[in-house]
C-alpha cells in the first residue's frame, strides 16, 4: 500500500530530513511510525500526500510511484487518502456537516449520498448529533474527530495521520486511538505518526521507530505479517 | 453523463450562491467595491447614453438641408428667374425658391435690427439668392449639385447650409471614437478592481484553500467559487451603474426639456434602452469574471499545503 525504497529528502537550505528510509505498510495493515520530534515524521507524511517530493529514492502508494505524478493529477490521487492532521485544519466558517462533506461535494457524489456518508462518518466518531454545530463550539478532542470523520468519509484507500493526540490529554488520545482501531477492523490501511510511545505499547501493531531521519529496525507487531 | 452534468451544474449553483452569501456577510466592504465598479461602468455607459442622444438629434435633419447659392451683384432679376429656370431641371433638385435682393434686404431690415444702419447705406449690398432643396433621394449628391450649381455663369458662391451639420457629425463621429477609449480604459480599470479585490479574499482564505488542496480539490473547483464572487462584482456594479445613469438622466430630464423649449423643439432625453441596460449587466458581469479569473490565475497557485 505504502512502500518507502530508500528514500532521502533534503530540504532547500541543506537540512536532510531523511536519510535513506525503506519500509512498508500492507493493504489493511495499522503501523505507527514512531520517534522523537523532529525524527522526519511530518517529513515522510509530507512525501506520502505529495506535499513534498523525495530528492532521492522511490515512494508508492496504492501502485503509484508519487515522482511521476505530475501537478494536475496530484488532486485525484490526494482524493483517495485520508489526512488527519494534528490542528484539526477545520473550516471555521462553516458547520461540522459541511467540513465533513467537502472531500465528498469534491467527488461530485450526490445531496442525498453525501449527506448519507457524512452521517455515517460522524456517527462512527460519536458525533452525529452535532453535524449543525460550529467546529469552533467543539473541544479539542471533538473537533479532531470531526477531522477524523473528514479523512474517511470519502472511504479512502489510506489514511494517514501526524501527531492526532498531539493536543489531547491522554483519556482523549487513547480514545482516538481505539477510534483508528475500529476502522482498521473495517479494512482500512492507517499509518499514524506520534512520539506517544506509551499510548501505542498496548496496541500491539507494528511501528517502524524514525530515528534521526532513517528507519532504526522495524519490529513487527507480534502475529502480524 | 447525466449525473456529472448534474453534480457540475449544482456545484456552479452552490458556488453562486455562496459568492453571493459572502458578499452578503460584508455588507459595507462589498458596498464600497461595488460603487466603484458602478462608477467605472457609469461613466462609458453614461456618455453613451449621451451621444446616443445627440446623434438622434443630428440624425433629425438628415438629407433635408436646403442649401443657398449667392448670384452676382450684377445679375439681374430676369437672368436669376433663368438660372432658377435651369437649376430646376437638375434631376437631383427638389425645388427652387428665389429670393430677390429686395426680399432679402426687407426680410433683414424685419429681423436683424439694423434698419437704421441699412438706412446709411446707398444701395441694397444684398445679392439675389436662390434657396436650393435637393430631391429627398440625393442627400448623397449635395456636392454634385453644388458643383453643379458653382458652374452656372452668373452664380457666385454657393454655401451648404449642411455644412454645419457635417462638423457636428464629424465631432459625434469624434466622441463614439473617445467614448470608446473611455470604455476600454475604464472596463480595464472594473477588471483590476475586481482583481484586486479577489486577490485579497484569496489571501485571506489561503488557510482554506490549503486544506482544500490537502483534501483532494481540484485547481477549477478552488477556482468556481472565485470566479462567482468576481461575476457578482461585476453584476452588482453594472446594476448600480444602471440606476445611476438613471438618476442623472432624471436630474437631466428638466433642464434639457427647458433648452428644448427655447429652439422650439419638443425634444427629450432617450434613457437606457433595454438592449443597452442588458449589454451593460453581461459586460459588467463578464468583467468581474475577467479580473477574478486574473486574480486566480495569479495567486491560487502559489499556495500550496507545506
Amino acid at each position: 500500500m505504502i512502500r518507502f525504497e530508500n528514500v532521502a529528502k533534503r530540504y532547500p537550505g541543506g537540512r536532510e530530513a531523511l536519510r535513506g528510509v525503506s519500509f512498508h505498510v500492507e493493504r489493511g495493515e495499522m503501523a505507527f511510525l514512531t520517534g522523537p520530534s523532529g525524527a522526519g515524521k511530518s517529513t515522510l507524511l509530507k512525501l506520502i500526500t505529495l506535499i513534498e517530493k523525495p530528492t532521492r529514492g522511490t515512494v508508492i502508494v496504492n501502485g503509484q510511484n508519487t515522482s511521476r505524478i505530475a501537478r494536475r493529477a496530484i488532486p485525484r490521487f490526494r482524493q483517495r487518502i485520508g489526512i488527519v492532521f494534528q490542528d484539526h485544519k477545520l473550516l471555521y466558517d462553516r458547520s461540522v456537516f459541511d467540513n465533513v462533506a467537502l472531500p465528498l461535494v469534491i467527488l461530485g457524489l450526490g445531496p442525498r449520498e453525501i449527506a448519507r456518508r457524512v452521517r455515517a462518518a460522524l456517527d462512527q466518531v460519536g458525533l452525529l448529533g452535532r453535524e449543525r454545530h460550529a467546529p469552533i463550539t467543539l473541544s479539542t478532542g471533538e473537533q479532531q474527530r470531526v477531522g477524523i470523520a473528514r479523512a474517511v468519509a470519502s472511504r479512502p484507500d489510506v489514511v494517514v495521520a501526524d501527531e492526532p493526540t498531539g493536543n489531547l490529554d491522554p483519556e482523549l488520545s487513547l480514545e482516538i486511538m481505539r477510534l483508528f482501531e475500529r476502522f482498521n477492523d473495517v479494512g482500512v490501511t492507517l499509518l499514524i505518526a506520534t512520539h506517544a510511545l506509551e499510548l501505542i505499547e498496548p496496541l500491539d501493531r507494528r511501528r517502524p521507530p524514525l530515528v534521526d531521519g532513517m528507519i532504526e529496525s522495524d519490529t513487527p507487531a507480534s502475529g502480524q505479517a | 453523463m447525466m449525473r456529472a452534468l448534474r453534480h457540475y451544474s449544482s456545484l456552479h449553483a452552490q458556488s453562486l450562491s455562496s459568492a453571493a452569501a459572502r458578499l452578503a456577510a460584508q455588507p459595507f466592504a462589498t458596498l464600497l467595491t461595488v460603487l466603484v465598479i458602478s462608477i467605472a461602468l457609469a461613466l462609458p455607459a453614461g456618455l453613451r447614453v449621451l451621444v446616443g442622444n445627440a446623434s438622434a438629434v443630428a440624425g433629425s435633419w438628415d438629407g433635408a438641408a436646403d442649401f443657398s447659392a449667392y448670384l452676382a451683384a450684377e445679375v439681374t432679376v430676369e437672368r436669376a428667374r433663368e438660372i432658377v429656370a435651369d437649376v430646376e431641371r437638375h434631376p437631383d433638385v427638389e425645388a427652387v425658391r428665389l429670393v430677390t435682393r429686395d426680399e432679402a434686404l426687407a426680410d433683414f431690415r424685419a429681423r436683424s435690427g439694423f434698419g437704421e444702419a441699412l438706412d446709411a447705406l446707398d444701395e441694397n449690398p444684398l445679392p439675389h439668392t436662390l434657396v436650393v432643396r435637393p430631391a429627398s433621394g440625393a442627400a448623397g449628391n449635395v456636392e454634385g449639385i453644388a458643383a453643379a450649381l458653382r458652374a452656372i455663369d452668373g452664380v457666385d458662391l454657393v454655401q451648404l447650409d449642411t455644412e454645419w451639420v457635417e462638423r457636428l457629425r464629424a465631432l459625434l463621429a469624434l466622441s463614439v471614437r473617445i467614448v470608446d477609449v473611455v470604455t476600454a480604459v475604464l472596463g480595464l480599470g472594473v477588471v483590476l478592481v475586481v482583481g484586486n479585490t479577489i486577490r485579497l479574499e484569496i489571501l485571506n482564505r489561503a488557510a482554506e484553500i490549503e486544506v482544500i488542496k490537502l483534501v483532494g480539490g481540484t485547481d477549477a473547483f478552488i477556482r468556481r467559487p472565485f470566479l462567482y464572487l468576481g461575476l457578482c462584482y461585476g453584476f452588482a456594479g453594472a446594476v448600480g451603474a444602471a440606476l445611476l445613469i438613471v438618476a442623472v438622466l432624471a436630474l437631466l430630464a428638466k433642464p434639457t426639456a427647458a433648452v428644448a423649449g427655447l429652439y422650439g423643439s419638443d425634444f427629450t432625453l432617450e434613457g437606457l434602452s433595454a438592449a443597452d441596460a442588458a449589454i451593460l449587466f453581461a459586460g459588467g458581469a463578464l468583467l468581474g469574471w475577467a479580473g477574478a479569473a486574473l486574480a486566480t490565475a495569479r495567486h491560487l497557485r502559489a499556495i500550496e499545503p507545506r
